[in-house]
């Protein structure tokens, strides 16, 4: 059993070194700006699903206003450069702003919303995305309507440009990673986690339930938006339908699923998959309406015929071929039935 | 220790609980029968903030918990089970453990491997909870109450549904944990059950108590019986 | 100044008879199935759309066209649930037919744009630009006849509810799927039925949304903002509380737009806010499950 344990640990570690030196090297290897730009955005992609996935994989709200955070976040940076006169590399200063302003929308956005039941909350979050889309283009002072933002001149070439993105977005991504790796095996992922079982009974059991909720929805927020300044920064340029993009809250969210709700590498797996295979339809079709059909249609295979995700059906047909058709848990439950269970419990369990 | 004192309580015009005063002595094993419908859970789940009381006062140890949340409930030390098990089925059993302890540390970890060896379910600590057995879910929502220590711990149809010898089980351990000083307050419709292990019994009839006092007493009441026995007693054992 | 306002609150109150009857089909789905169809905003521009090809191509009448467009809707409603929705189970029944319902309405707009482009679009007909001037308001035709068209369906759908054998068996389910079933209702039927009805609706109020409104394939994503926001206000299930915030609602709207075009819709919004702080299960809102 021990035996099994530790190869799984050192097969998982030496994934991951793989992984890693794979990600480090992935611009110098593929140099063009073309490549390295699917780089950047899936990157982006793996640290906003993996941000996602903190709050709802975790605690089963599943919120489809991730771009609330996102364009905020974007808008913030591009807003206080624009204001602040801020400019050159200088600019990347500005991307905490870009995390506090999404935590600071995320506390009363889910001092509201997180009252109300599962799904009232899903549909809160799409109509808060539809309100601050409306801001961008209503409030247009300061968010320039519908012209949006532009960011300020970073002297690179296309190469450096690109390749440097690539690491900054990596680094937020490795963060990120980390973070949802760390927040999973604490007592704060457990609460989240029994909350999404059963929320009531853990509110019983001395969970805050509120503050939980609240304290995982701002974390997700604050990654989103620092990301979403990233984004911007990238770009150059934020207007209100890119910045608050119905796409991306869709896009997120189907990463998630595609790859494994409420795991670390889901996620993951999810962003890298799917994000370049959306870019490269975007780019190949050009105008748009298949890769959305496309993504409509990819979207409905997997719920409906992996909604657990990658990780977890991979998880299980490993299993299966391992134990050779014999089912798993229950076979495991069997056997450590007897020894402890007591009489009247393992009597209970036959 | 724990007293409610008239409480009341409505749902949509029915009236669940009326007047509804009880008391629970420290370290004493109270129980709390009624037929169906009569307020039962209702009372448990205003005592432990799940549902909010219109009138009357809850007092633990003398300190008013009227309508505070379940978690505040929880952490000044009532704690309690449900009439259909509610356990996180996604969680493993040792991390449902840990949902209703302080910390996940070491010690804690430790701790809640003691509570689950004496429910009996240790085996199981690193299976889904949600793959146990009925008679083990009961068991566990048991142990995880107790992690936490609490003083008071209210537990809604403990013997419910599970086989006879189980239900032995069960009232062993609530036994043990009453040697050691725990006060209980028990809602179980099998009459044998509640005969055997409480100290004083208090009886429910449409949401108001129509008897208390030692279980020899309330037995022979005749309010009691009318009310209650006369009419559930055979398919109650 | 007052005539403005009245005149707004006579317009809030007309068009709010036509998104009461989309909210309705919303709010009955959601009731019978725990489903909120995200795809209900896109059904309705899919709708104009049919109304669109049946004025323009074939010379239909906007009305005379719903008996073709009602089936219609009708069809890809059961179709929908027939061949996704049922197919869910589970813990996450409930979000996953959300995203189900999102993918659709993705679906189904790629394939507007891709049949008729991104350019606006407006249903005509000699009674949607002449107007009847009672007690001093200007009353377009259009309103009128939608609004009546739109207060016979829900009648209709009441009446439905509330006076057949099936509608017995809609509530049934609506209140308790499980014991519906073991007293014997076909609760698969009910509930792929529930889902045409609830989609069927959205022809008669494409046509209207069309022939008041210019539409393209985008337009869904308001609409469906709007019809979310009026279910969860008069309480996700309940009819007669889509009714009550649709009205309201577009009133408000309609009289914020006197002063402030830009942010009337806005107005949608943070009332639905207000009210979520004050009472999170809207007007008419079935309170929250008990802890047992």
């Amino acid at each position: 059993m021990m035996g099994t344990v530790t190869r799984q640990r050192i097969a998982a570690a030496l994934a991951l070194a793989v992984l890693a030196g794979a990600a480090v090297t992935f611009p110098l290897v593929f140099s063009s700006p073309a490549t390295t730009n699917y780089g950047v955005y899936a990157l982006i992609f793996v640290t906003a699903v993996s941000a996602w996935n903190v709050f709802s994989g975790f605690s089963g709200y599943i919120s489809l206003g991730q771009a609330v955070f996102f364009g905020s976040g974007a808008y913030a940076v591009g807003i206080a450069a624009r204001d602040w006169h801020v400019s050159g590399v200088a600019v990347f200063g500005l991307l905490p702003l870009g995390a506090a302003v999404g935590a600071a929308i995320a506390v009363p956005f889910g001092l509201v919303a997180l009252r109300v039941r599962r799904h009232t909350f899903i549909v809160i979050t799409i109509a808060v995305f539809f309100i601050f889309q409306l801001m961008a283009y209503n409030l247009s002072s300061f968010t320039g309507g519908s012209v949006g933002v532009s960011a300020p001149f970073l002297p690179w070439t296309a190469t450096t440009f690109n390749e440097r993105f690539y690491y900054i977005a990596l680094a937020c991504a490795v963060v990120m990673i980390v973070i949802a790796a760390g927040v999973r095996r604490s007592r704060f992922g457990l609460q989240l986690r029994a909350i999404r079982d059963d929320e009531d009974r853990a509110r019983g059991l001395g969970v805050h339930a509120m503050r939980v909720k609240l304290a995982a929805f701002a974390l997700s927020a604050a990654v989103t938006g620092l990301v979403g300044g990233v984004w911007f920064l990238y770009l150059t340029q934020v207007q209100p339908p890119s910045g608050f993009d119905p796409l991306f809250d869709l896009s997120v969210v189907l990463m998630a699923f595609f790859g494994g709700v409420g795991t670390i590498s889901g996620p993951v797996l999810g962003a890298l998959i799917i994000e370049p295979a959306q870019l490269y339809l975007t780019a190949t079709y050009t105008n748009g309406y298949i890769s959305e059909i496309m993504l409509g249609a990819l979207f409905l295979a997997v719920v409906l015929f992996m909604p657990r995700g990658i990780i977890p059906t991979a998880g299980e047909w490993i299993t299966r071929l391992r134990t050779r058709g014999r089912p798993a848990v229950p076979a495991a439950a069997a056997a450590a039935a007897p020894q402890s269970a007591g009489k009247a419990a393992a009597g209970d369990t036959a | 220790m724990l007293r409610t004192e008239g409480v009341r309580k409505s749902y949509g015009g029915v009236r669940a609980l009326d007047e509804c005063t009880i008391e629970v002595g420290e370290g004493t094993v109270a129980g709390l029968i009624g037929p169906n419908g009569s307020g039962k859970t209702t009372l448990f789940n205003v005592i432990t903030g799940y549902a909010k009381a219109e009138a009357g006062n809850v007092y633990l140890a003398g300190t008013k918990i009227t309508n505070i949340a379940p978690d505040k409930v929880f952490t000044l030390g009532i704690g309690r089970t449900f009439q259909l098990t509610r356990i996180f089925p996604t969680l493993t059993v040792m991390e449902n453990m840990l949902v209703a302890s302080r910390h996940a540390r070491a010690a804690d970890r430790k701790r809640a491997m003691a509570q689950l060896e004496f429910v009996g379910i240790a085996g199981h600590h690193a299976a889904l909870a949600g793959t146990l057995s009925y008679g083990q879910r009961k068991l566990l929502e048991l142990a995880y109450v107790l992690v936490a220590d609490p003083a008071v711990m209210l537990l809604d149809e403990p013997a419910g549904g599970v086989n006879p010898s189980l239900v032995n089980y069960i009232a062993d351990r609530i036994r043990e944990l009453h040697a050691a000083g725990k006060t209980f307050l028990i809602v179980e419709h099998n009459m044998e059950f509640v005969m055997g292990l409480c100290d004083r019994i208090t009886v429910l009839d449409s949401g108001t108590v129509v008897a208390a006092g030692p279980p020899d007493i309330v037995r022979t009441d005749r309010r009691v019986l009318d009310a209650y026995l006369g009419e559930d007693v055979e398919d109650s054992t | 100044m007052a005539r403005q306002v009245y005149q707004a609150v006579v317009d809030g109150i007309l068009v709010g008879g036509v998104y009461a009857l989309m909210a309705v089909g919303l709010t009955l789905i959601f009731g019978v199935l725990d489903i909120i169809n995200i795809a209900q905003g896109v059904l309705v521009i899919l709708g104009a759309y049919l109304s669109y090809v049946l004025s323009v191509r074939l010379h239909i009448d906007l009305f005379v066209g719903l008996a073709i467009t009602v089936p219609a809707m009708f069809v890809i409603g059961v179709v929908l649930q027939w061949a996704f929705i049922r197919r869910l189970r589970g813990r996450e029944r409930t979000a996953m037919t959300l995203l189900v319902t999102y993918a659709a309405a993705l679906i189904i707009e790629g394939s507007l744009y891709e049949a008729f482009g991104p350019d606006y679009k407006q249903l005509s007909a000699p009674y949607v630009t002449s107007s009847v001037h009672v007690l001093g308001f200007y009353l377009p035709y259009i309103y009128l006849y939608g609004f009546a068209l739109a207060v016979v369906i829900i009648a209709g759908i009441y009446a439905l509810l509330y006076r057949t054998r099936f509608g017995r068996s809609v509530r049934a389910t609506t209140q308790d799927e499980t014991a519906a079933r073991l007293i014997g209702i076909d609760t698969s039927r009910v509930a792929t039925l529930t889902f045409g009805i609830g989609v069927a609706v959205t022809a008669v109020g494409g046509m209207m949304f069309g022939a008041t409104n210019s539409f393209n394939p985008n337009s869904g994503y308001d609409l469906i903002s709007r019809l979310l926001a009026i279910i969860i206000l008069g309480g996700l299930g309940s009819i007669g509380g889509a009714l009550a915030a649709s009205v309201f609602m577009l009133t408000l709207e309609s009289v914020v737009d006197i002063w402030s075009p830009q942010w009337a819709i806005a107005v949608f919004y943070a009332a639905l806010v207000v009210v979520l702080v004050v009472r999170p299960t809207g007007f008419f809102g079935r309170a929250p499950a008990r802890a047992q």
